[in-house]
């Protein structure tokens, strides 16, 4: 170690791996991936909702997977859920929809509405 | 690489006991059946503080906490958390029926109670991986140390902080560290006492195990502060896993240049090396420690000359305790003014205790000193077993003693401790409930300093000795009017006469129990009775008349037919018999029979 800059370096890029361990509040987006959900794809929309935060080097963001939502039919479906317990629902989902949310929603903090279930349903 | 989830398994000492290995060998198997290998990192980690709930397992993002986990788990763990997202609530540690059991491990009030400062990184972060100790601002105290600050500066912070040692006696760190920087010698060493002899105390084992380069980076910081470019680390051969930590650590910062010349591109150089301890308590004493790091038997010497005049090899010499340190790296980070924000007046900081004994959470725990005696006891430690009464806590291991049930609001800190006859100590904390008799407990301690005591000087070796045969004689009920004076006598002699400190402080558990607790060595020694029923020489079972049925099981069930009587009349022992193995009592269904 040669200098301090070498070690907020390593610091970096450490920290984006065990960012996934901090305790502080964080939108989670929560992938429904039920054997109804894996079917309808859900396991490429999860990895692109990965792909995607960590090409954008966004930290403070988790995906986890959670059982069957209940509308099946309308699968995959994932849900972004803020800090502050806001809880947006997005239905029918591809990986390249999973991107824009990411774009769209988390970094830019604007709701991607023509994905919402709310859409889907009208 | 990003993995969507971190599964930490505990390899501490407790948990690697209790099966943690299999555990992770099944995870990895069970990932890979599932093709989820590459989405799932095994992350091993130190100790929990929660070894009796173990093995423990923390799933990360959702935070979720395992407890005794079996190999037999891991699959439906894999299927319905990992896979499916369903939460495996029976395994829950707490609150089994929360609904959103995300950051379940802080909703507990075994941890969210606790401040954890030492322990910071215990269970979170990967021993073995130097990265991830970086990620949490690891070496970058002694970044800011060595490239911003004097060591003049270093020095000033520490002691404006008020950390004091917490291997025992409390002696403030930046002005040991003062006097040590003071001497003018081209030679000088750092030293980490990591030698934990209190019997039943692991808080030192579960830091070295679970983020030993916190302790590496404090005594580089230590060693830039007051001249010294080598130092030692003082562990027991006992401690496997910490010691090979150490070793994976050391090599890692070397690896790293964190240790090694020219820390940062700075003229500072700093190694370190480990030197295995046999195990003997008195090695843990200061002087002691270095004569056996010197190659020779571990026997204390006279001081003065202090350490931080001539220690190791006749040079000056610091000696601080793994948990001190530990708290090194933040108070340079954070600040002393934060750091002293936490605590009492003359106590700063945080105190690990092991917590043992009569308690529902046995385990490890980290509270703000001036925490009082019942929230560490009711809040974290969640209260005696069976509905018992409290009756008394030990700290200090073999030389401290008992703070009792009237003093339980106490805030906890050094002077408090003391004012009340006991000590901080290393952080044994031993809860005792209505159940234990205070005579045996000094005992115990002293059966264990006479062991201990390396027989240098006269008062202990021969003082402690007569101590305990006559604690003996009471607890077998040869009592005699005038020993508990006798105790008191040669007690103030051991501790004028003593030369090191495992003398000097061996009588205080008796001390402090005759504080506390005289009538019951009235008890044992005038009416030849132990109060709590648990000197077996003093007790008689007996049966009671009234509620016997004369069923005969008990008669049945007395290894040496000492119960005899005619069927459905009452039946009674034969005392002269009896051997006071208790088996009868256990046996009867009626609760006929008592010992007193
Ligand atoms: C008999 C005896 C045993 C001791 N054992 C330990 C021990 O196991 N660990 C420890 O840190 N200090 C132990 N000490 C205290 C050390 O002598 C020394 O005071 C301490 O390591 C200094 O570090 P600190 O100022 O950071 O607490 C013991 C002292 C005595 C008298
Ligand atoms: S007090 Fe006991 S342990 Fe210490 S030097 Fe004397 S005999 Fe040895
Ligand atoms: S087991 Fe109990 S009830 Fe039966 S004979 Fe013995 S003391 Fe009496
Ligand atoms: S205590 Fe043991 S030895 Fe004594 S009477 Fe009961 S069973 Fe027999
Ligand atoms: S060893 Fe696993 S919690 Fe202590």
């Amino acid at each position: 170690m040669k200098s301090v800059e070498e070690l907020k370096a390593i610091r970096e890029k450490a920290l984006k791996e065990i960012s996934i361990r901090e305790n502080e509040d964080k939108t989670r987006i929560v992938v429904g991936m039920a054997t109804c959900g894996i079917a309808a794809g859900a396991r490429p929309v999860m990895n692109a909702f990965i792909e995607e935060l960590e090409k954008r080097n966004i930290r403070n963001v988790t995906v986890s997977m959670t059982g069957c939502i209940g509308i099946c039919r309308l699968e995959p479906v994932a849900e972004v859920i803020e800090a502050n317990g806001q809880k947006t629902t997005y239905v029918k989902l591809d990986a390249e929809k999973a991107r824009r949310i990411v774009a769209e929603h988390i970094v830019n903090q604007k709701p991607v509405t023509e994905f919402t279930i709310g859409a889907a349903e009208r | 690489m990003v993995y969507r989830s971190h599964v930490l398994i505990c390899n501490g000492t407790g948990c690697t006991a209790s099966k943690a290995p299999e555990i992770m060998a099944r995870l990895e198997k069970e990932l890979a059946a599932k093709g989820i290998e590459k989405e799932v990192k095994i992350v091993k980690t130190g100790c929990f503080g929660l070894c009796e709930k173990g093995p423990i397992m923390v799933i990360y993002p959702e935070g979720a906490t395992y407890c005794h986990v079996t190999p037999d788990d891991v699959e439906e763990i894999v299927n319905e958390h990992l896979v499916k997202g369903r939460i495996v609530k029976r395994l829950l540690l707490g609150d089994k029926d929360v609904e959103d059991v995300a950051r379940s491990l802080d909703n507990v009030g075994f941890f969210n109670r606790q401040v954890r400062v030492a322990l910071r990184n215990c269970g979170v972060i990967n021993p073995e991986n130097i990265e991830e100790y970086i990620a949490r601002d690891g070496y970058a105290a002694l970044a800011k140390a060595v490239t911003e600050m004097t060591p003049q500066q270093v020095i000033d912070e520490i002691k404006k902080s008020g950390l004091r040692g917490r291997g025992g006696g409390g002696f403030p760190t930046g002005l040991k560290w003062q006097f040590a920087a003071k001497e003018v010698n081209d030679v000088k060493y750092v030293c980490c006492n990591a030698d934990e002899g209190d019997p039943g105390a692991f808080m030192d084992r579960s830091i070295l195990e679970g983020d030993p380069h916190s302790v590496l980076e404090a005594m580089a910081i230590a060693g830039y502060a007051i001249g010294s470019n080598q130092g030692y680390i003082y562990v027991r051969a006992e401690y496997p896993i910490a010691v090979q930590r150490l070793k994976i650590a050391i090599q890692q910062a070397k690896d790293y240049g964190l240790l090694g010349n020219n820390i940062f591109g700075t003229d500072f150089s700093f190694d370190i090396d480990i030197r295995l301890g046999a195990g003997a308590f008195v090695c843990g004493e200061e002087t002691a420690l270095m004569t056996s790091i010197e190659g020779k038997r571990g026997e204390p010497r006279t001081r003065p000359p202090f350490p931080a005049v001539k220690g190791l090899w006749g040079k000056p010499t610091i000696l601080n305790n793994v948990e001190t340190y530990a708290n090194i790296p933040v108070i340079l980070l954070k600040g002393a003014d934060w750091f002293s924000s936490i605590g009492t007046e003359k106590s700063k900081g945080t105190k690990v205790f092991a917590v043992g004994g009569k308690i529902n959470n046995t385990g490890l725990v980290e509270i703000p000193m001036g925490m009082t005696l019942r929230e560490v006891i009711y809040d974290i430690g969640g209260g005696i077993p069976k509905g018992k009464k409290f009756k008394a806590a030990q700290t200090g291991g073999p030389s401290g003693g008992c703070i009792p049930a009237s003093h339980i609001d106490v805030p906890i800190d050094y002077d408090n401790l003391i004012e009340l006859g006991s000590m901080m100590g290393s952080g044994g904390l031993i809860v005792m409930d209505e159940d234990t008799c205070m005579v045996d407990i000094a005992k115990f301690f002293l059966e264990f300093t006479v062991d201990e005591s390396c027989g240098k000087c006269p008062p202990c070796r021969i003082g402690t000795k007569r101590m305990l045969e006559i604690l003996e004689r009471i607890t077998s009920g040869r009592g005699e009017e005038g020993d508990i004076e006798k105790l008191e006598t040669l007690a103030e002699s051991i501790k004028q006469g003593a030369l090191c400190g495992l003398g000097q402080t061996a009588p205080n558990p008796v001390l402090s129990t005759l504080r506390y607790f005289r009538d019951e060595y009235e008890a044992h020694v005038k009416e030849h009775k132990c109060p709590a029923g648990v000197c077996k020489a003093l007790l008689k079972y007996m049966i009671i008349p009234e509620k016997c049925k004369g069923c005969s099981l008990c008669s049945r069930k007395c290894p040496v037919n000492a119960i005899s009587g005619e069927v459905k009349k009452p039946y009674v022992i034969d005392q002269s018999k009896c051997i006071k193995c208790g088996v009868c009592m256990e046996t009867c269904k009626f609760a006929a029979i008592e010992k007193k």
